[in-house]
């Protein structure tokens, strides 16, 4: 017994550790872009704005709250999820709808902050847009899981995976739906509202607060994970993972309990959606495609699935990559040898193989969840001691 | 033993279940009687399986009824045939390998709400199997079979069953932990837990029964007192390899 509250207390502190950690990188992250970088000399700035350039920051963490939102679904209940950028798109499209002049007929104003001139359209505050955001995606997640939960989890995976198909083909082909321009179709909506924070007004271009903005919705999500996993619904999460049969035997309500799980995902998802917009100011169909869903996946995979610091390790690896690593590697790589590799376009090439190559190294992850990592690495020992137990026992 | 005189907990009538054209069980009637330990025994297909499956409402009946202290339970979903009190420790033990000793019986426990009476039951199950206490931070997965079983019949108590149920207690485990499984057995039924108990080891499962009832080929071929059928030769001949 007082073993089991050492080990409660230990991940206690490492999580506090850990939240140390993240809160004093964003912190560092935003005073030096706001405060210090503009003092320090060229070559500096220079190093900083090419290898960790503020928006990407910005961007890393909206993967990170995209990847723990997936992370719900398929690391902790276990459900296969090939479509979680339809809940993306659903956010985006909310920001889009709810805080710009896009629906130019209209005029609606609640405590939104329109800019001078763009008074027409809808403008919701932007906690508010959040939180419909969030309730949207609900719905769907309530529309997508309801029925396809009560069937084996294989079909939630072919379900999910035709919903983020048609949920983009929608917003890129929305501009005329019976006369009426939904989605602006491949020009996207843009323009959105600045950020109106209790009159503290964030522009468009103001990066460290928009930065800031982010890694707090970021860091929330984290704090969230941690607290449901740990919790009663967490724990039947992991026993409907581990074995549906048993979890039903043992009173875990199924349907429900995997509902729960499909629809926090979806909400997170929207929440992230709606929150990527505001970063980039607007959104666009083209940028929701199935390679999305794909890359959040890998990243919970690679992370370490179920592991909540893991999950967001695997999102910033690997969003890192994407947006700074491969070329700025690429063009270290080709200004020392004199080559002219275009490693951008090798992209998925150099995921497809980091994925090969975990699987076959290192299937738990980057930063495995602790009873992933016992039995994984537990498999080769395993027979000799069941075997010595056993007759450890019969002796007695 | 003989059927003891005690009020009726779970009725069977004629309970008819299959898989698609496949009926697996046809017209099953049979009953467990208050405190009682009562066995199903029978061959591989005989139907013992899908009855449990069917009483514990992962598969609905095609036709009849099951009752549960006079309640109908057939076609209910698992997780509320838990919460009136019927627990089952399945069929190829079937608990959580990832998990600790500790979240398994946790797990248990997932329907009861009152800490206090859980942390009892929890003492009580760490008393009947010492050896849990000893793996209680182990992982489940990395023990024994028999040590595996016992968290699995562990596990089912902490729902605090009224009517304990036991898929093959003692399939894949050496002979002393047989004994020692069913030894168990009684003991769980002396503290007041009424047990059905399905089996494909006859001989025990028939010399620890009340009642007993023999299916074949999803029908019921022979019931009666566990240790009259336990020395009947025909059943000795037919089950017990004898």
């Amino acid at each position: 017994m007082s073993n089991t509250s050492v080990a409660a207390h230990t991940a206690v502190t490492n999580n506090r550790k850990w939240a140390i950690g993240y809160v004093s990188v964003v912190a560092t992250i935003f005073v030096l872009n706001k405060f210090l970088l503009t003092y320090l000399n060229s070559d500096v700035q220079k190093f900083f704005n090419s290898w960790f350039s503020l928006s990407s920051l910005a961007e890393i963490m909206i993967w990170i709250l995209m990847a723990l939102g997936l992370n719900i679904i398929v690391g902790y209940a276990g459900l296969l999820d090939l479509g979680y950028v339809a809940f993306w798109a659903l956010g985006g499209y909310v920001a889009g709808w709810l805080m710009s002049p896009f629906f130019s007929s209209l005029q609606f104003n609640f405590f939104g902050h329109a800019r001078k001139g763009f008074e027409f359209g809808i403008h919701f505050h932007v906690l508010i847009v959040l939180i419909l955001g969030g309730c949207f995606t609900a719905i769907w997640g309530v529309i997508i899981g309801g029925p396809t939960l009560r069937l084996k989890s294989d079909y939630l995976a072919l379900v999910t995976l035709g919903f983020g198909e048609i949920i983009p083909q929608f917003m890129l082909n929305g501009s005329n739906i019976a006369g009426h321009n939904l989605t602006n179709g491949a020009q996207g909506i843009g323009g959105l509202d600045e950020i109106n924070l209790f009159g503290y007004v964030i522009g468009t271009f103001a990066m460290p607060e928009k930065f800031l903005m982010v890694s707090i919705l970021a860091g929330g999500m984290i704090f969230f994970s941690i607290r449901l996993r740990d919790g009663r619904l967490g724990r039947a999460w992991l026993a409907i993972r581990e074995d549906e049969l048993a979890a039903s035997m043992m009173g875990v309500p199924l349907w429900r309990t995997k509902f729960s799980s499909y629809s926090i995902g979806a909400v997170s998802g929207g929440v992230g959606g709606v929150a990527f917009a505001i970063l980039v100011g607007g959104v666009y169909a083209d940028r929701f495609n199935f390679v999305i869903s794909i890359i959040i996946l890998s990243m919970v995979v690679l992370g370490g699935m179920g592991n909540v610091w893991g999950v967001v390790v695997g999102a910033t690896v690997l969003s890192w990559i994407n947006s700074i690593g491969l070329v700025q590697v690429g063009d270290l790589i080709n200004n020392t040898f004199g080559t002219h590799v275009n490693f951008p376009s090798y992209q998925f090439l150099i995921f497809g193989l980091l994925l090969v190559l975990m699987m076959l190294f290192r299937r738990e992850g980057f930063l495995p969840e602790a009873r992933m990592r016992m039995v994984m690495q537990d498999e080769k020992g395993d027979v000799d001691k069941k075997v010595s137990d056993e007759t450890k026992i019969a002796s007695n | 033993m003989a059927r003891l005189n005690t009020p009726v907990m779970l009725k069977i009538s004629d309970l008819t279940v299959g898989y698609g054209a496949i009926t697996a069980v046809k017209g099953l009637s049979l009953e467990v009687r208050e405190g009682e330990i009562v066995s199903v025994i029978g061959s591989n297909g005989a139907g013992k399986s899908t009855t449990l499956r069917t009483v514990s409402g992962l598969m609905k009946p095609k036709s009849g009824s099951i009752e549960f202290l006079g309640e109908k339970i057939d076609g209910i979903p698992g997780h509320e045939i838990v919460a009136k009190g019927i627990c089952q420790s399945p069929e190829g033990r079937r608990i959580f390998p990832k998990m600790t000793v500790d979240e398994n019986l946790d797990l248990g426990a997932y329907l009861r709400k009152d800490g206090a009476a859980v942390k009892e039951a929890r003492e009580r199950v760490l008393e009947l199997f010492p050896r849990l206490r000893e793996r209680i931070n182990q992982k489940a997965g990395t023990m024994s079979g028999g040590e595996q079983q016992m968290l699995a019949v562990g596990r089912a108590l902490m729902g605090n069953p009224k009517l304990l149920v036991l898929d093959e207690p003692s399939m894949g485990l050496a002979p002393v932990l047989v004994d020692l499984i069913f030894e168990t057995i009684e003991t769980i039924r002396k503290s007041g837990v009424t047990i059905l108990l399905v089996e494909q080891n006859a001989l025990a499962a028939l010399r620890i029964a009340d009642y007993a009832y023999v299916l074949e080929s999803g029908n019921l071929k022979l019931e009666g007192d566990g240790s009259k059928l336990a020395d009947d030769p025909a059943i000795a001949q037919a089950y017990l390899g004898g």
